[in-house]
């Protein structure tokens, strides 16, 4: 599947690599934005307040 | 690999086996992926966010040390018992408004957090301690109640369970500094909202006393029950009189950041 993004890409190979690093690293924002938020959700680590287990 | 195959074998693979190893390849990468994303939600979760939490509260606390820098008085001297009168109560500011720091010795002598109106996610996920917005505010009779992480996003309140009887632990406000002592902790079910009870555990009891009571999750790394540590007020000061000997370094060194 990476493999087959990476032949796909444009450009020569130096841009591609540029490419997917790029790539990399907008899949990493998203993630630590949106995802990781998220998924903390369902982790028990921020619960400190009194009489409201359901709020983190 | 494949090369290889084929010429050990001598045939063409079939359409049914080309599409069956692209499946696996792609479902072994996606498991790859996912593993990866959960390892780096791991590294998120446990270091990323105090990363990101103390850097907001350094922040804040430099602000609030701005804010309230020109009416700091030269350090008390040590041992100096002067009456203040009633501590001085300000009103309580708005939802996520900075009240004041915190200063616990005990927790290290750079320790330094923010106390923010609120208990709701973001307020304790990235401003620093929350303060139960329902509760007394510092040094007023009853019972001032505030909430801090033990893990993750700063994890202001990770060594709680190391406080001795007799610790001093420092609230400044722009009114002055309010210097409570600790005195036990308990360890309750997350239910327990009489902790938070002007007379904490004693509903419908008239407080004479200032109690300053901490609730942050417990076990360390759960959340089944709550770890309360309760300090009453012992004395307090105002800005013009300096803070108390024991943090006026602590204080200093805010201060200077400002």
């Amino acid at each position: 599947m990476y493999g087959w993004i990476f032949r796909h890409l444009p450009g020569p190979l130096w841009l591609r690599i540029v490419t997917s690093v790029l790539l990399v690293f907008a899949a990493l924002v998203l993630m630590v934005q949106f995802l990781f938020p998220w998924m903390s959700t369902f982790t028990q680590f921020t619960d400190s307040t009194i009489g409201s287990a359901t709020q983190p | 690999m494949v090369l290889q195959e084929k010429a050990r074998t001598g045939t063409v693979p079939g359409p049914g086996v080309v599409i069956l190893r692209l499946t696996v390849q792609v479902l072994g990468e996606l498991l790859i992926t996912a593993g990866i994303i959960l390892l780096l939600f791991v590294g998120w979760q446990l270091w990323w966010t105090t990363v990101e939490s103390d850097a907001r509260q350094s922040a804040i606390i430099k602000e609030f040390a701005q804010e309230v820098g020109g009416s700091t008085g030269s350090p008390s001297a040590p041992g100096a018992a002067v009456d203040y009168g009633a501590p001085v109560v300000s009103a309580a500011p708005g939802h996520a408004e900075t009240i004041g720091i915190m200063y616990i010795p005990r927790f290290g002598a750079n320790y330094t957090r923010p106390i923010v109106q609120g208990t709701t996610g973001d307020v304790l996920d990235t401003l620093g301690l929350g303060h139960y917005s329902n509760t007394a505010m510092p040094g007023a009779v009853g019972n001032f109640a505030v909430a801090g992480h033990r893990q993750t996003h700063g994890a202001v309140l990770d060594n709680i369970h190391t406080l001795v009887p007799g610790d001093k632990i420092y609230v400044q406000t722009k009114d002055g500094y309010y210097v409570y002592v600790f005195r036990n902790n308990q360890i309750v079910l997350p239910s327990r909202t009489d902790v938070l009870e002007p007379v904490p555990t004693r509903p419908g009891a008239t407080p004479t006393e200032s109690f300053l009571t901490m609730t942050s999750c417990n076990p360390r790394f759960g959340s089944q029950e709550r770890i309360i540590a309760y300090a009453l007020l012992e004395t307090w000061q105002p800005a013009s009189a300096g803070p108390p000997a024991e943090i006026a370094a602590q204080v200093a060194a805010v201060i200077g950041e400002g």
